[in-house]
């Protein structure tokens, strides 16, 4: 059970957090647009790396908000936590 | 009969305070101090229990937690009975009461034996070989197989022991209270840290603690005289806490641990009443020291597992901690120093050894000089190729070693021995450490793996580190410590340290005999029987990698996991398939370290604080009126409500029956209610709904169905606008959280632009749902203010107003079909609004209903419940409810998806009513849909989700999901069942009132 630093509130338990799978997927803004593949791409394409991964996780049992976690998911240390909006960190 | 073997020099054992305890029915006496195992070995008793496959007498074989063998069944209460306790952990007290397990009809006389004699034809993976042809008669193997396999006996009652959960969180915890982890504790807890230390004996100081030989010394005092000193220091310092009979059985990433402490299992049985039994600690430390020291290895050699047999430091321990003599006619068998320290011992306190056998052929050392004093014989070079003694062992023959120690050599020579001490050297403990995600090394010299990259903040120290010796502890620990906690110095620089002990080894994985290896029985794996010569087999088969070979031959695979005989398996497979130790690896160690209780897992988590579970504020009525109640999510919800003995049926027909003729009364309080609002909220509502929100007049509501972004339908629920920029949204009980989460997703993360907020008041508000025609009766004398017609109140719109003083919102909408209101109040007043509408209804009848009719009445209506007609595979085309979906808006969740090639397919499975042939066959919900029975494999078109007797129609209706089902209107079916066929046809969904008549009526 790893600790994860809330940008809102501070180092918490994992168990008040759930993850939200990937990050930084952007919905289309125009779905109609796109075909079959394309909307495919964005609605079940995910990565599922050994190492860096940039992911998505809400402070569910806590302040109830969305952020961004990079994580080594071969050991689970994490690496940067930042914000909704903010861009992600360039890699070290 | 039974000598006593006591040799009452232990500081230890209590000997003014006798305990008595029964063993396999017989009473016997101990000391407080005992272990069963060193009581039983002081009553001259080895053999403890049989072997799991083959069904071999055996005893005790260790000291520690790491016992294979020695394995009994505690207590003989139904309710407290406790299988598979070791019996070198467990303490003795007043009561104590154990039994052989794996054996009928004893111990002494177990008919299992006869598999030992069919040995031969019972190797690794005969199960799997033999039961897999022909393979439909697996079940009637499996009957007979099951019978034999398990070690012991489960409880058949409730356990009535307490246990419990505590969060733990410190600066340091320290795993392990030997010579290391004492010096680690005094180092850290001096300079600040806040200190946790854990040991799983009830003592503390390790194997140095009864080391009191003169070869081992530390500033001139011997070992255990200074150690003794640390530990009356520790004991004093203040941000140091002890914490003894306290196990480690996980230790996960971020340096997160799960600790038992055993709190009452040592007490006589009259002290533990109403005590926590034992505590799961669940321990977050900033920093960890792992100091949980090493394991003495057995030698593998033919019939290395008969009672009397035990590892040369067991032998030690209970010689100097519990002064027992394991036998009177020693002979100890080695392959390093550490079987001289056991020897030395036993010699002074005048334990009889007849011999020492060595691998090793040119030794030199002090401890060796010391027992060639003493007249003692020691076989340099020799191995042991095999033993006897059925139940105890009584001879042991042994070979000389050739050069290589691939063979044996010379004549045979039998010596008589009542007890065999064995020690193959040393495996460093590091199971917590790998668990932690910590890796390995191989260091070749004495063949241990030894930890290598820390995955987090911790350090390993002493043995389980590598560091064997007294000397080596002392030098390099303190210099770790420093290093390690940020300080300049210790306590312990500069001793003057006496260390004997010479580090050569001879290490043999498998040791040669004289017979061919199919002849051998030498046992890896003691408590699974598995032999080396398994081991072999498997990789002559092709097994290569280590996990495979360990399932396959069931090595390690007991409740002790393989601590004795895991590092053999490797060897043997390394030696025979010529590959390194070290590119091998180890099979994965995984908690717990040593067995946990269940009681200690689930803590306080049981009976009714198993789950948490969420009552509506009106719960306490529906206790005194009697209903049952059904689990909705978290939520108890009255089911139905049985009136003088009626069944589920009688009752539910009842209700449902009076809620369409007069009046019915549902308590919807769980429904999940969502307060949105912002100048943004109507564009919200029309991106998470199907159909469209922004024309929705101020006190209308309006029914809405919500996607995934998949297209699958997620969720449904009436919301209500309040006001310009406020609505009240409702989602189904179970999806109330989940629908919350989802909302909150898309407003941070794809739509921060937008100005909306969202509020669960689910818990908030009680509602009061009454429908039937008579339902504008009762609600007009409950709120006399409020305009009832139709013209001001219609259908589907919402009013403000007040019952007497308490504020209300009363929604006029119906999940029924009936004439329905909904009224909701501050959550408080639930209850007392609840009985004034029984009060007021009495004159037409008002009838309590539950989620049963609530079902049934919806399915006559056709409406769908989430989740029940519906699962993650269902569109709102497939549903028919093409009319919810809006063509206009541009998007909305979902809306994409709902025209991909695989949702626009024709023959997807969609939403129809189902009428059987004979109007009284009611259809089990489940149950598969056919159109022909004659084809072979019989094609299944769909299932049936709602299935109800109808007392409104007369009838049995039922709702389900068929493919193509849309266009299969008047189309007979077949639904198979195990004994007959039932004919159904194909209708619409609605089978009452399709005109919505009832509505307005």
């Amino acid at each position: 059970m790893f600790i994860i630093n809330c940008p809102y509130c501070g180092e918490r338990e994992q168990s008040e957090f759930k993850a939200g799978g990937e990050a930084h997927i952007v919905r289309p803004k125009q779905p109609t647009e796109l075909s079959d593949d394309q909307w495919a791409e964005y609605l079940f394409m995910r990565k599922n790396i050994k190492g860096i991964q940039f992911e998505r996780w809400v402070h569910s049992h806590g302040c109830r908000k969305w952020f961004n976690v990079v994580r080594d998911t071969s050991n689970d240390v994490i690496k940067a936590v930042y914000k909704m909006g903010e861009k992600p960190p360039t890699k070290k | 009969m039974t000598k006593n073997l006591r040799i009452k020099t232990s500081k230890f054992i209590d000997e003014t305070y006798k305990i008595s305890f029964k063993f396999n029915g017989k009473t016997y006496f101990g000391y407080k101090g005992d272990t069963l195992a060193s009581a039983l070995l002081a009553n001259d008793i080895h053999l403890v229990g049989r072997s799991f496959k083959y069904h071999r007498p055996r005893g005790i074989m260790t000291a520690g937690s790491e016992e294979p063998n020695a394995i009994v069944q505690l207590h003989n209460n139904t309710s407290r009975t406790e299988p598979n306790v070791r019996v070198t952990e467990i303490e003795i007290y007043d009561g104590l009461e154990a039994s052989s397990q794996n054996c009928w009809p004893s111990v002494n006389f177990d008919m299992g034996g006869i598999n030992n004699f069919l040995s031969p034809v019972l190797p690794a993976g005969f199960y799997y070989k033999t039961f897999m042809w022909p393979a439909s008669f697996w079940e009637k193997y499996e009957y007979f197989i099951r019978k034999s396999a398990g070690l012991g006996k489960s409880p058949m009652e409730p356990d009535p022991d307490i246990y419990e959960h505590r969060y733990v969180h410190c600066d340091l915890l320290i795993i392990g209270a030997g010579i290391s982890g004492i010096i680690a504790a005094k180092t850290a807890a001096k300079n600040g840290y806040k200190t946790l230390l854990v040991e799983e004996k009830s003592y503390l100081g390790g194997s140095t603690i009864y080391q009191n030989s003169e070869h081992f010394k530390i500033n001139n005092q011997i070992s255990s005289s200074w150690l003794e000193k640390e530990i009356n220091e520790i004991k004093k310092i203040k941000n140091l806490e002890i914490k003894t009979r306290t196990s480690v059985a996980a230790f996960h990433g971020y340096n997160f641990l799960l600790a038992r402490e055993n709190l009452t299992d040592h007490l006589p049985l009259e002290q533990r009443n109403k005590k926590t039994r034992q505590r799961l600690l669940k321990i977050r430390a900033k920093k960890v020291i792992t100091a949980t020291g090493s394991l003495e290895r057995p030698l593998i050699f033919d019939n290395n597992d008969r009672p009397g047999i035990l590892l040369s430091s067991a032998i030690h321990k209970y010689a100097n901690l519990f002064g027992v003599a394991c036998g009177e006619k020693n002979i100890l068998f080695t392959n390093n120093d550490s079987a001289y320290e056991t020897a030395i011992s036993l010699y002074q306190k005048g334990i009889n050894i007849e011999a020492i056998i060595d691998n090793r052929e040119e030794i030199d050392s002090k401890l060796i000089k010391e027992i060639e004093k003493n007249n003692i014989k020691i076989f340099k070079g020799y191995t042991i190729v095999d033993t006897s003694g059925y139940k105890r062992i009584n001879k042991v023959s042994i070979m000389q070693l050739s050069k290589d120690g691939q063979k044996v050599v010379g004549s045979k020579t039998t010596l008589n021995c009542d007890c065999l001490g064995i020690s193959g050297g040393w495996t460093p403990a590091v199971h917590l450490f790998t668990q932690s995600g910590g890796k390995l090394k191989f260091r070749d010299e004495d063949q241990v793996f030894i930890p290598n990259i820390y995955p987090s903040d911790q350090i390993s120290i002493g043995s389980c580190n590598g560091e064997f010796t007294l000397d080596e502890i002392l030098s390099v620990v303190p210099t770790t410590l420093k290093k390690f906690l940020n300080i300049k110095e210790t306590d312990y620089e500069n001793l003057e340290v006496q260390s004997s002990f010479n580090k050569s080894k001879r290490n043999i994985w498998l040791l040669p005999s004289d017979k061919v290896i199919g002849k051998t029985k030498s046992f890896v794996d003691y408590q699974n029987d598995a032999t080396a010569k398994d081991i072999k087999l498997a990789l002559r088969e092709g097994f290569r990698s280590i996990e495979h070979v360990k399932r396959y031959t069931t090595t390690g695979m007991g409740t002790d996991q393989g601590k004795l005989g895991n590092m053999h398996a490797l060897g043997i497979i390394s030696e025979t398939a010529g590959s390194k130790m070290g590119e091998l690896g180890t099979t994965t160690f995984r908690p717990p370290y040593t067995p946990l209780t269940f009681g200690t897992i689930v803590g306080r988590n049981v009976g009714e604080y198993f789950d948490i579970f969420r009552k509506t504020p009106i719960h306490d009525w529906h206790v005194e009126n009697k209903a049952e109640f059904e689990n909705v999510g978290q939520w108890k919800r009255p089911w139905y409500y049985p009136q003088n003995g009626e069944n589920m049926h009688d009752a539910v027909q009842r209700e449902s029956k009076a809620a369409r003729d007069s009046a019915g009364i549902l308590d919807a309080s769980t429904l999940g209610k969502i307060d949105i609002q912002g100048t943004d909220a109507s564009e919200f509502l029309n991106r998470v709904y199907t159909n469209a929100w922004s024309k929705l007049a101020i006190g209308k509501c309006r029914y809405g169905l919500m996607l995934n972004e998949d297209g699958m339908v997620y969720d449904d629920g009436v919301t209500t606008r309040l006001g310009e920029n406020h609505y009240i949204m409702t989602t189904t009980t179970g999806g109330a959280a989940t629908v919350l989460g989802k909302l909150e997703d898309y407003l941070q993360t794809e739509w921060p632009e937008l100005d909306v907020y969202l509020t669960s008041v689910t818990d908030h508000y009680a509602t009061v749902s009454i429908c039937g025609p008579n339902s504008k009766k009762i609600v007009s004398q409950i709120i006399p203010d409020l305009d009832f017609s139709d013209e001001s109140f219609p259908h589907m719109s919402f009013k403000n107003s007040k019952i007497g003083k308490i504020k209300c919102r009363v929604m006029r909408i119906s999940f029924t079909g009936e004439h329905s209101y909904e009224i909701n109040v501050q959550a408080n007043y639930g209850k007392s609004v609840w009985e004034r509408c029984m009060e007021i209804g009495k004159e037409f009848n008002i009838t309590p209903y539950g989620t049963e009719t609530m079902h049934l009445l919806r399915a006559e209506k056709g409406f769908i419940i989430v989740g029940q007609d519906t699962d993650a595979t269902m569109t709102p085309i497939d549903l028919q409810m093409d009319w919810i979906v809006s063509k206009k808006k541009y998007d909305f969740i979902g809306k994409r998806s709902l025209y991909r090639s695989d949702t626009i397919r024709e023959d997807r499975k969609q939403l129809v009513g189902l009428i059987t042939e004979n109007p009284n066959e009611v259809l089990e919900e489940g149950a598969q849909i056919v159109a022909d029975i004659n084809k072979s494999p019989i094609e299944m078109l769909g299932h049936v989700t709602s299935s109800y007797y109808s007392p409104n129609l007369k009838k049995s209706i039922a709702l389900g999901v068929v493919r193509g089902g849309k266009n299969m209107m008047g189309q007979k079916l077949i639904i198979p069942m195990k004994d007959k066929q039932i004919n159904v046809t194909v209708a619409d969904p609605v089978f009452l009132d399709k005109e919505n008549k009832r509505l307005n009526a």
